[in-house]
């Protein structure tokens, strides 16, 4: 018994001392509050800061480079390292365009542009001025293991592969039916006679929607007549060119690529779609396909000439540079040659740099902080 | 009728043990089958969770070393800058140095592959050694400076050297280099302190654990700050002191349910109650903590309740019966006993939240931090939050770091579920 109560002892002290912790951290934590919101005092914009590192959400394509411009910017300044939440492009800006102030992100990185609903609620909620700036291109490549032939592949045979429903095989214009293709060989006799089998990111993805749009609309608009029901129906036509067969040929696979880049090792015959820093980082395993006689390359993505790629973009708060510390030198970092240029520390981490050109462009927007407006997209 | 009666109960006993004879070996056949499954499900899940540890072992156990190569690093006068040594070119005198060691290395390009066989951490290796003692010019430093991860991956054997080059992630001419390395005994494989002390990081070798183990720590302080309390005294009044009713069943029902409650729908509470409404910090251990709190109430209540029931009426009647007050008995009798299983239901549930990341998604936990956390507020992240963000990095490197950094957790798991234990043996009391 006596045991007993030197336990109950123990745990109330231990108890009684975890909560006056708790207490003094936080009164020592106002206090530090009241200081910083003292000295911003003389910013104009009334924010109150009690934030002292940028706070950066967005796209999980882009976070694998924010991350390490935000590392190497933490690290070779005094500011603090920013903090990079990866929640997806649509999510980014939804938190992005809640409002102004400490509680809400600075930046949002997007693996797409912002959409003129999304650039119009910012608006709304005081987030008037959004400044937008490219960082450069990503490709998506189909890639196999390299146990297997490369696939060369085309955008229409991609359609034809994936699509839930395609045109009659007999060629008989507006009748579409379910997708009766089992193996590659069934779409295109030049191609294996393997089983289709492609293993993908899920519909949240921005990977899948960039996918989607550049390969299977692209191949969808080979055949006239729906390339003709995208201006009388558009609705139609994406559903049509935008959606994917469900019927197993393709596997949604997670977000996470490492996991398809394991899964196309250990299954030869499959085929996965992710981003090219994956295929980068595993080019003793994986190749990608050929896609229209392209095959995906650092050079080939660069220059253009490889179909699938898209831009990747961030957006910035500009009544928050010069509130939050560290804001104008972070952007001076992104788009500086060392980190954004031809060989620059991004591009080892599979980036695809801009022509020169349009870096002078976007250094600039970084630079001057010119806002887009909401019409204008 | 005696007679026929006992006549009858007679033959009944010969039937009756014949039945049994008969059945017999076909019970016994039955228990032994049963046995049999019982054994084959402990075997079952014995090998698979063999399969896990060993998977996860082999994979990770590389991690806890890491290539580091020895630089030579000459100090020549105006390398370091005397007035503010901390803004130096770090990074030129690590290159100068690499330059210095491969001498026939004048090609740009060659220039810039060479210098990718060198950690960018080299630079920060070279600067907290020149801060700490500042060398005097003229003056040659002998360092062990971080190898990049793909030469780590090279001499751990993850990347084969006999495939061809466009195979690999470093060529021909790399190779050449490391060799040269490797005759002058000047690359090995040592210790990885660098992942015990660090925070995360986009280079493999430079990512660490320890910022997220800060992390972890003062979420869990919160969490068991608040549920440890609030939990024992929810359960000793519902178990002590209510009354028997409508209402506390419907509340008995409804922490029942909330035990099962899926954890995001924590999160998605935490959102829109800590960060929308009350305007706490995004991504901070307070708000962590707050969340997993709610989600481990109900685990410490329920244990708690149970501790209680288990303690013997008789205690408390005895107490009641020397004049003790209803407080009196559960302060000084009913809870001391029932504490030990209190304890142990508190620690599982913390285990528990440990081992959690879905709710914490939700408050902007899972996000990329560099800093150690060194408060409630800082910007945190938690140790299985640092495993799923590794486990979806690209780079080969990490797959070492990510099973590494799940034997971390691992570590702690079994030492607070082992303290369970412990702390049950040393001050349960038995009747």
């Amino acid at each position: 018994m006596r045991k007993s109560v030197t336990l109950v002892a123990f745990m109330l002290m231990l108890a009684g001392a975890l909560s006056v912790i708790g207490c003094g951290q936080k009164a020592g934590q106002t206090a530090k509050e009241e200081e910083t919101a003292g000295k911003s005092g003389q910013a104009e914009e009334a924010i109150e800061s009690a934030r002292d590192y940028i706070s950066i959400v967005g796209s999980s394509t882009v976070y694998p480079f924010a991350t390490v411009v935000a590392e190497q910017f933490g690290k070779t300044t005094d500011f603090k390292t920013p903090k990079i939440e990866s929640t997806g492009s649509g999510g980014g800006f939804k938190l992005f365009a809640a409002g102004v102030g400490v509680e809400h992100p600075d930046i949002t990185n997007a693996s797409r542009r912002i959409k003129k609903t999304e650039c119009e609620m910012s608006a709304e909620n005081g987030v008037t001025e959004v400044v937008e700036l490219k960082i450069g291109y990503d490709g998506i490549v189909m890639a196999n293991s390299k146990k297997a032939e490369p696939f060369k592949l085309t955008r229409k045979e991609i359609f034809l592969a994936l699509a839930k429903e395609v045109p009659d095989p007999s060629g008989e214009e507006g009748k579409l039916v379910p997708n009766p293709y089992k193996t590659w060989n069934d779409v295109n006799p030049d191609l294996p006679e393997t089983r289709i089998e492609v293993l993908g990111p899920p519909p949240t993805s921005g990977t899948r929607d960039a996918f989607v749009e550049l390969a299977m609309e692209t191949g969808a608009k080979e055949f006239a007549w729906i390339k003709a029901l995208k201006k009388e129906d558009k609705k139609k036509f994406k559903g049509i060119a935008h959606t994917v067969r469900e019927d197993g040929a393709y596997v949604e696979a997670g977000e996470n690529d490492n996991l398809i880049v394991q899964k196309l090792n250990a299954n030869p015959d499959a085929l996965g779609i992710f981003g090219f820093s994956f295929l980068d980082q595993n080019t003793d395993k994986m190749q990608g396909a050929f896609v229209d006689g392209v095959q995906p390359a650092f050079s080939a993505i660069a220059d253009g000439s490889y179909p699938l790629s898209r831009p990747l973009f961030f957006y910035v708060k500009k009544a928050h540079v010069g509130t939050i510390p560290g804001m104008a030198e972070y952007l001076e970092e992104f788009t500086s040659e060392k980190a954004w240029g031809d060989e620059g520390y991004l591009t080892e981490k599979g980036l695809i740099p801009m022509p020169e050109k349009e870096r002078e462009k976007y250094a600039s927007i970084a630079k001057n902080l010119t806002p887009i407006t909401c019409d204008e997209l | 009728m005696n007679n026929s009666s006992t006549k009858n109960g007679s033959r009944n006993a010969g039937r009756t043990i014949d039945i049994v004879n008969k059945g017999l070996k076909r019970r016994y056949r039955k228990e032994k089958r049963f046995r049999l499954y019982g054994i084959l499900s402990i075997a079952a899940s014995a090998a698979f969770l063999a399969f896990l540890l060993t998977s996860i072992v082999m994979n990770g156990y590389s991690a806890f070393l890491q290539t580091c190569i020895r630089l030579d690093v000459p100090i020549e006068a105006g390398m370091i800058d005397e007035s503010n040594p901390k803004r130096s070119d770090f990074q030129g005198i690590i290159k100068s140095a690499i330059r210095e060691y491969y001498p026939d290395v004048t090609e740009r390009r060659e220039k810039r592959e060479l210098y990718s066989l060198f950690s960018s951490g080299a630079a920060y290796q070279l600067r907290n050694n020149v801060l700490d003692n500042p060398p005097e010019a003229g003056a040659t430093l002998s360092l062990w400076v971080l190898a990049d991860d793909d030469v780590d991956m090279l001499m751990k054997g993850h990347m084969k050297r006999d495939v061809p080059e466009s195979e690999r992630r470093l060529n021909d001419r790399q190779l050449r280099w490391i060799e040269k390395l490797e005759n002058d005994d000047r690359i090995e494989k040592r210790f990885n302190t660098t992942f015990f002390t660090s925070g995360d990081s986009r280079e493999p070798e430079l990512a660490g654990i320890w910022g997220a183990v800060r992390g972890s720590f003062y979420t869990m302080l919160v969490t068991l700050a608040l549920s440890f309390p609030i939990g024992i005294a929810a359960a000793v009044y519902l178990e002590e002191f209510a009354p028997k009713n409508l209402a506390t069943d419907f509340i008995e029902v409804n922490i029942n349910n909330l035990a099962a409650v899926p954890s995001i729908v924590f999160g998605l509470l935490g959102l829109a109650v800590f960060l929308n409404f009350f305007g706490m910090p995004r991504s901070t251990p307070l708000v962590g903590g707050i969340v997993l709190m709610l989600m481990t109430l109900p685990t410490i209540i329920i244990a708690s309740r149970a501790a209680l029931k288990a303690v013997p009426p008789s205690i408390r009647e005895a107490a009641l019966g020397v004049g003790s007050s209803k407080l009196q008995v559960v302060s000084s009798h009913v809870l001391p006993l029932a504490l030990p299983g209190m304890l142990t239901g508190t620690i599982i549930g913390m285990a528990q939240a440990l081992g959690e990341t879905a709710p914490l998604l939700m408050i902007g936990m899972v996000a990329f931090i560099v800093d150690i956390p060194g408060g409630f507020t800082d910007p945190a992240a938690v140790m299985p939050v640092q495993i799923y963000l590794w486990a979806d990095s690209p780079e080969r490197a990490f797959v070492e770091k990510t099973s590494a950094a799940i034997m971390v957790l691992l570590g702690f798991l079994i030492a607070m579920n082992a303290l369970a234990v412990v702390m049950r043996k040393k001050f349960e009391r038995r009747w």
